[in-house]
């Protein structure tokens, strides 16, 4: 089988190239997702605020990053930020050379402020579906801010959010592929030099799509996995 | 910064007739095709359900940019072949490889969400139909789309947004759209305001487009409202305040 042939290890096959470019996504996404989480708390944190201007705040962050394309924004971090930085290098140091972000921090900073924006709706959601007597609750007894938020808040928040926060997980495995565009050697950009040398598009496209599905699947019964351990004592018709 | 857009504003403008009409039509594509696919979906028998299911699957599971990369790239491998089925004109053009690539994917997840807006219209509804002798095409016309459409109507609209940001990839495929006129400019200027110009662009565009679906939904949702002020139904009116207007605020 030709197929088999091609997507064979070692030095003839591309099955170690494509293998690496997948260590290469899912890195990428396994470190975006926390980085994301937390802007995404915060976000949601400011958004339930009483002051107005961190709800200002919040409100613009994520009304632009849910209108702006994912590529755009990776565009506008990877160039804009690289450019802001090396003019401060420059600044500090006139004779210092051309200073450019790496396309994996890009990543990770564009996809971060993506899920940041996204989840922080889904969080706040969640953070206003609870149940505001229990707050009151444990204000009577004395407990502090943080003990409220980690003790009540927080592991109720994250079962009404899982459903949400599973999606855009997915979501952001498949933006992922995005960052090849700006050169970074994930599965993507991996298929894309294997078509290169060996002119068969279809078949290594395919294949990428394939291993995409499948990480998508698996990640899909895990969720599913944690949903229903989240929700075991709640009594469901 | 202004001399940028006073350079590049009417490339950046053909760009966005490009977006919209990519988005435009794939997405109307798209809608035609769920519906049917929606309802062959929830069919009891097995051999409609099981290929509707994983074509679902695939196009949800998978980056729209690999999508594209498949149907514009990978065509390429069959061209012979479908140069003797005399497709080969349509493959060869990225903006019909993206049309083609963005339906499919619009569809799996407009199928998706108008399933759940199948399943939610209430049962007692479609018996009183079946009771009154109403048949399959009249009851579907009359009681079950317009509560589906209604009920998937906000779910759409997001979808349809999700839609015209996702056709900034289609500027990968070299197709001159906002993001692909964006990226030509800052390679020629090395200005950084142009992405800001782009960024505008898509702001404006989806704002746009959030209040027109928000006034579709309000028209579609209009006789769940009364006037402020004026004296709920009897029935209701211990349930509801004088704040609730409306379903859609």
């Amino acid at each position: 089988m030709e197929w088999f042939e091609y997507l064979s290890f070692g030095n003839d096959g591309w099955g170690d190239e494509l293998a690496s470019g997948l260590g290469i996504t899912l890195s990428l996404a396994l470190i975006t997702l926390p980085i994301g989480l937390l802007l995404g708390f915060s976000v949601a944190a400011a958004s339930v605020a009483k002051k107005t201007y961190p709800r200002l705040i919040a409100f613009t962050f994520t009304t632009m990053i849910r209108g702006l394309p994912e590529l755009l924004t990776l565009f506008i971090i990877y160039h804009g930020v690289g450019l802001l930085l090396s003019k401060a290098v420059k600044w500090l140091n006139p004779d210092a050379g051309f200073f450019e972000l790496s396309p994996f921090v890009a990543g990770i900073i564009a996809l971060g402020l993506v899920f940041g924006g996204y989840s922080g709706e889904v969080l706040r959601g969640a953070w206003q579906a609870l149940d505001k007597g229990q707050r009151e609750a444990a204000q009577a007894i004395g407990m502090s801010q943080l003990q409220i938020f980690r003790l009540i808040e927080l592991p109720q928040m994250l079962r009404l959010a899982l459903p949400g926060l599973g999606n855009l997980w997915i979501n952001l495995l498949k933006d992922t592929a995005l960052v090849s565009v700006i050169a970074l050697n994930d599965l993507m950009r991996m298929a894309n030099i294997a078509v290169g040398s060996t002119k068969k598009p279809f078949l290594f496209f395919l294949t990428a799509c394939l291993i995409y599905w499948i990480v998508c699947i698996f990640f899909e019964w895990c969720i599913a996995r944690l949903e229903k351990r989240a929700n075991r004592g709640i009594r469901t018709s | 910064m202004f001399e940028i857009l006073i350079d590049y504003g009417p490339k950046l403008l053909d760009g966005m007739a490009i977006t919209l009409k990519l988005t435009f039509i794939s997405v109307v594509i798209a809608g035609l095709l769920s519906l049917p696919l929606a309802i062959l979906r929830r069919s009891k028998n097995k051999a409609y359900q099981w290929p509707i299911k994983l074509y679902v699957s695939f196009f949800r599971g998978t980056p729209l940019l690999a999508q594209l990369f498949l149907v514009y790239y990978g065509s390429g491998q069959f061209r012979e072949e479908l140069t003797d089925l005399g497709v080969w004109w349509f493959f060869r053009e990225p903006f019909y490889c993206a049309l083609f690539t963005f339906a499919l994917n619009s569809t799996a997840y407009q199928l998706e969400i108008l399933r759940g807006g199948l399943q939610a219209v209430p049962y007692g509804e479609v018996e009183a139909g079946v009771a009154l002798g109403m048949p399959r095409t009249l009851l579907y016309r009359k009681i079950i789309l317009p509560h589906t459409y209604r009920i998937a109507l906000p779910a759409l609209g997001n979808e349809i947004i999700l839609m015209l940001k996702g056709s900034a990839i289609a500027s990968v495929i070299t197709l001159m759209d906002v993001m692909g006129h964006t990226r030509r400019v800052f390679s020629q200027t090395f200005d950084i305001s142009v992405y800001f110009w782009a960024a505008i662009i898509y702001l404006v565009i989806t704002t746009m487009f959030v209040f027109a679906w928000r006034l579709l939904e309000k028209r579609l949702t209009r006789h769940m409202c009364y006037p402020v002020n004026s004296k709920p139904l009897s029935t209701s009116s211990v349930l509801s305040t004088t704040k609730e207007t409306c379903h859609v605020n």
